[in-house]
């Protein structure tokens, strides 16, 4: 336990020491909670005009909200839709740093002295996936509470208890951390095949790409996230995590690694 | 003993890297691996520090078995890499730190005071190893390699790239921490280097061609020679000493008369009255010493042929 915390402090050490990972902690948790305040705050100050800068709007929202004024459903829907946004933060940061951390070893020629403790692979990737994990679990929980606060300030008790439902609170809890884990085990799958840590990043950027395409069919009207949705994409996640975890540690061969980072 | 290797071989997609080494080191011994680029020596290494796996074969590091007790082996040994590989953006002390608690290292700060004063670096213990120059990272890597005190030490081309100043520091550290009675397993292209510090060389080149120490080296493939320097040309003189019994050759090269024979302590003076007594002008007398270089170069082409 003492070699993985060393090893969860020397990532920490080094990698926020890199602005593009500083910038990707710090910065992408405030624009998620900035952007929606700044919506909410811009509709609240339109006021009931802002309900009827879309026409047919009632059509849009379905069954969303029964019994609620067209304006007060289209808050709580966009309460809905940006509370979506803290599913792609635990996506997006992990990712950054796993790059850096594996990457970086690797650019640096760190990786044969620190193979050559007596630290075991196991050691070694649990480090490097919770260094990674949970800045991007605490930026995520962070960011999320302040979101939270801030609608819950904003808006009335009606719209904030439609536009945040329960299955929130277990999506950015429970399935934040999965899936922050499932970015974590990719970015390090793809780290130990690539040189170049942008390159890394940048394939690794991808697994958003699943969250995205949830943001843009909600957005769309095609489906709303609900319960049901939480808890079939919570139990994927354990799934797949097991599965990739397995498949990091079986890529991340030691002597593959050493041999053949050039 | 602190190594000891039996037809380990270690092949990577069917390239042999290392064939069918059998080795024996002693505890206390500075060994010398040396061998052309690609040789095999690097490989050799992360063989016998257990970073990578033998194909065949067997080895002991310090009574563990290389492939069994991997971790042992980790931790009872020190590794200088070929590159530094230090943390760029972490300080002297934090780098050391880092590793001192995944050797386990009882007393980390202390420890880590005590190298980075040991090797002049205490000084800029808080500055980024990234702000170093390369022998400074090479002093702190050094460092890293002796944290745990291990008792067998592995250096990697310790002064590769390193300017004169900076490498004679880091002899100069090998050769204290030689007297400290650790194992050193060097592998060097610094043929000088390596005739001034270890008591036995090996020549490497996938497989081992000799191992021995640079004076027996010497011995086997020159004998012994003592050159006289004349005031004349040496070739009319030859005949002098061509018929003594002791002599195994003798050869002119301008003004010098090169005599190989086996006791030249005992036979020089003889030698010497003859040439004077001769009327020769005999201006110095010395023992041919071939180098280390001659030595690697000798095998080597030999090999090649």
């Amino acid at each position: 336990m003492n070699k993985i915390r060393t090893i969860i402090g020397k990532e920490w050490a080094e990698v926020f020491k890199n602005k593009l990972v500083f910038f990707s902690v710090v910065f992408m948790p405030l624009l998620f909670v900035v952007l929606p305040v700044a919506t909410l705050w811009g509709m609240n100050a339109l006021g009931e005009d802002a309900g009827n800068l879309s026409s047919g709007g009632g059509d849009f929202f379905g069954d969303f909200c029964q019994g609620m004024n067209e304006f007060d459903c289209g808050q709580a829907y966009m309460l809905s839709l940006y509370a979506l946004l803290f599913m792609i933060l635990p996506l997006m940061i992990p990712v950054t740093i796993a790059a850096y951390s594996i990457v970086g070893e690797k650019t640096t020629r760190s990786l044969e002295p620190l193979l050559a403790t007596p630290i075991t692979t196991k050691e070694l990737l649990t480090g490097k996936a919770l260094a990674a994990v949970i800045p991007a679990i605490a930026a995520t929980w962070l960011a999320f509470a302040l979101f939270l606060v801030s609608s819950w300030l904003m808006l009335s008790p009606e719209v904030f208890r439609l536009g945040i439902q329960p299955y929130w609170l277990t999506a950015v809890i429970f399935v934040g951390p999965l899936l922050a884990l499932f970015a974590v085990t990719i970015a390090m799958m793809i780290s130990s095949r690539v040189t170049d840590p942008r390159t890394a990043e940048q394939l690794a950027g991808f697994v958003v790409l699943p969250i995205i395409l949830i943001l843009v069919g909600q957005s769309l009207g095609l489906f709303l996230i609900n319960g049901e949705l939480v808890l079939v994409l919570a139990a994927v996640l354990i799934v797949l995590d097991v599965i990739l975890l397995i498949l990091t540690v079986k890529i991340f061969q030691r002597e593959t690694i050493l041999t053949r980072w050039k | 003993m602190a190594i000891q290797t039996e037809n380990l071989t270690k092949k990577f997609d069917g390239v042999t890297a290392v064939d069918r080494l059998t080795l024996t080191i002693d505890e206390g011994e500075v060994f010398g691996f040396l061998g052309p680029n690609g040789a095999g020596k690097t490989t050799t290494v992360r063989l016998l520090t257990s970073l990578i796996a033998p194909t065949s074969g067997q080895a002991t590091v310090l009574g563990y078995e290389v492939g069994r007790d991997d971790q042992e082996i980790r931790r009872h040994v020190g590794l200088l890499t070929e590159t530094p590989g230090m943390y760029d953006r972490l300080s002297a002390w934090k780098n050391l730190t880092i590793y001192g608690r995944l050797y386990e290292v009882p007393d980390v700060p202390g420890q880590v005071e005590k190298y980075l004063r040991l090797l002049g670096l205490w000084e800029r213990r808080n500055d980024p190893a990234g702000t170093f120059s390369k022998g400074m990272k090479q002093k702190l890597a050094i460092a890293r390699a002796l944290l745990h005190e291990p008792r067998l030490l592995f250096l990697d081309e310790p002064t590769a790239a390193l300017d004169p100043e900076a490498a004679k520091l880091v002899r100069d550290f090998i050769v204290e921490v030689k007297g400290q009675g650790r194992t050193i397993f060097l592998t060097t292209h610094n043929l000088e280097e390596a005739d001034k510090l270890c008591d036995r060389i090996a020549i490497f080149k996938t497989q081992l061609m000799v191992v021995d120490s640079v004076a027996g080296l010497r011995g086997q493939l020159y004998g012994r020679q003592v050159v006289f320097h004349l005031a004349e040309p040496a070739a009319p003189r030859v005949s002098l000493l061509q018929t003594l019994s002791y002599v195994q050759h003798i050869e002119a090269d301008a003004n010098k008369l090169v005599v190989a024979l086996d006791d030249p302590e005992t036979h020089n003076p003889e030698m010497i009255r003859l040439l004077v007594e001769a009327g020769v002008n005999i201006q110095f007398v010395g023992e041919l010493r071939h180098t280390l270089e001659d030595i690697y170069l000798q095998l080597v082409q030999d090999e090649q042929n």
